[in-house]
């Protein structure tokens, strides 16, 4: 085991499974925000967060998914750090264009801008929820809190830009994690490929749409 | 044609590089990229300069020698071809042509456009071999090898090793290669005996050379001139977490 996550293969492992697991923890994040979209004043938002944030199982599951984000991360960094050793003189001219896609070579950029806006979003909400009694206290709602965040127009372009950079960081991380895990084959590759795909456009949509309608008055 | 040629010359390993402008005259295009600089390299005899020195041996695409970065590209512009079956066809007249040694830290600089590729080689000895004694060539289906084995093995198989994958890599990662030689012998009987040890020694040594590692962007299956599938890289993927688990 040792071996395995100390070699290059075993260290893209990591980053792959961290990778999927992410992507799990993103499904159900949008699936308990899109709650907003009842437009019922946040009423079934706000008992989705309470349960988010008072059932044991998920608050464990909150830990672990630290954990993830924090390895995911971590070895993110020593990949890149060794990836830069491994050409030490640059080439004059380098037509990379021409042979792959710009987003797979600049997975470090993507989740350096995401990990960022992860930064903001988490003091915006997260730690309002959890380390203040503003919400557990009663004095107003999650829902509330995300009305007051969305109502500035710059938020929610920070916003906009970052499920953007999800979205391509996903759309080459998707189908990337099954090639490093050894599951490429002629049939179902292309079907991964197009969940991959699929996954990339709808589930940043989805999230680009909550302060979007919020902002716009669409849900109120 | 008449070209602008911007090429790499660097003295030895230890010292610095830079490129050096050259005009060539009246190139057929019918020339391969290395008659090219044939003609070129005559030119700066007669001139009494040091001609450019650069990796050739067969010259009909199957020996992977002849390395050059050709305007950002491993072996130029033209889609699975060696740089000794680019043919200048595919540049235009009055063209500047950039031209630079693969760089990775695993493949110094020897002289100019030549590398030294010899981090293959141990990889190569770490695993990429069978220890049994195969004796004369066997009748046809003497060992019973399913049909699609036989297709992916030949398929990996064609690999000439050229480093153009970790060329074009933009973390030098030399999985291509090492996939295919590892998926070559692991697809077949005679290879699975030590289809273990064989994935993990080559890692091991593909490590311990200073390769990147492989963030998936497919630039070496686009670039290699023998299409190697990066099918093989997922497989060598699996055949390390299954060697690992044994």
């Amino acid at each position: 085991m040792n071996r395995f996550l100390a070699s290059s293969l075993g260290k893209k492992a990591v980053m792959a499974l961290t990778g999927l697991f992410l992507i799990s923890f993103l499904v159900v994040h949008c699936a308990i925000n899109s709650l907003i979209f009842y437009n019922d004043g946040g009423v079934n938002f706000n008992a989705g967060a309470e349960f988010m944030g008072t059932n044991p199982i998920i608050r464990t599951m909150e830990i672990v998914l630290f954990i993830g984000i924090l390895l995911h991360i971590y070895q993110a960094l020593i990949l890149t750090l060794n990836n830069n050793k491994a050409r030490p003189v640059k080439y004059t001219l380098n037509a990379a264009s021409a042979n792959s896609k710009w987003y797979s070579r600049s997975m470090g950029l993507l989740g350096t801008l995401i990990l960022m806006f992860l930064i903001i979003h988490l003091k915006q909400f997260w730690v309002i929820s959890r380390f203040t009694d503003e919400i557990t206290g009663g004095h107003t709602t999650l829902f509330a809190k995300m009305q007051e965040a969305f109502s500035s127009p710059w938020v929610v372009v920070v916003y906009l830009f970052a499920m953007i950079s999800l979205g391509y960081h996903l759309l080459h991380g998707f189908r990337s994690a099954f090639q490093t895990l050894g599951l490429n084959n002629k049939k179902y590759t292309p079907f991964i490929q197009a969940i991959g795909t699929g996954f990339s456009v709808i589930v940043p949509f989805i999230f680009a749409m909550m302060p979007v309608s919020i902002h716009m008055g669409w849900v109120k | 044609m008449n070209l602008t040629l911007k090429i790499w010359r660097q003295k030895n390993a230890k010292e610095a590089g830079n490129l050096v402008t050259y005009q060539v005259k009246d190139i057929s295009e019918d020339m391969s990229f290395l008659e090219m600089f044939d003609v070129l390299n005559e030119q700066l005899v007669h001139k009494g300069e040091e001609p450019i020195a650069f990796d050739h041996d067969c010259r009909e695409g199957i020996c992977g020698m002849c390395s050059m970065f050709i305007n950002g590209r491993a072996h130029g512009p033209a889609q699975g071809t060696t740089t000794c079956q680019l043919h200048m066809r595919k540049f235009k007249d009055g063209d500047t042509i950039v031209v630079e040694p693969w760089r990775a830290r695993a493949f110094p600089v020897v002289k100019d456009l030549i590398v030294d590729r010899s981090a293959f080689d141990r990889v190569i000895s770490s695993g990429g071999f069978i220890s049994v004694n195969t004796g004369n060539a066997k009748d046809a289906n003497n060992i019973p090898v399913p049909k699609q084995d036989a297709d992916n093995a030949f398929a990996a198989a064609a690999c000439i090793g050229c480093g153009a994958c970790v060329a074009a890599c933009k973390n030098s990662s030399a999985m291509l290669f090492v996939s295919a030689k590892v998926s070559q012998l692991a697809l077949l009987p005679q290879g699975a005996i030590e289809r273990e040890s064989r994935v993990l020694n080559m890692v091991k040594q593909m490590d311990e050379e200073g390769f990147g590692n492989c963030t998936n962007t497919y630039a070496c299956e686009a670039e290699c001139p023998k299409e190697i599938s990066v099918e093989n890289i997922a497989r060598m993927n699996r055949e390390y977490l299954r060697a690992n688990l044994k």
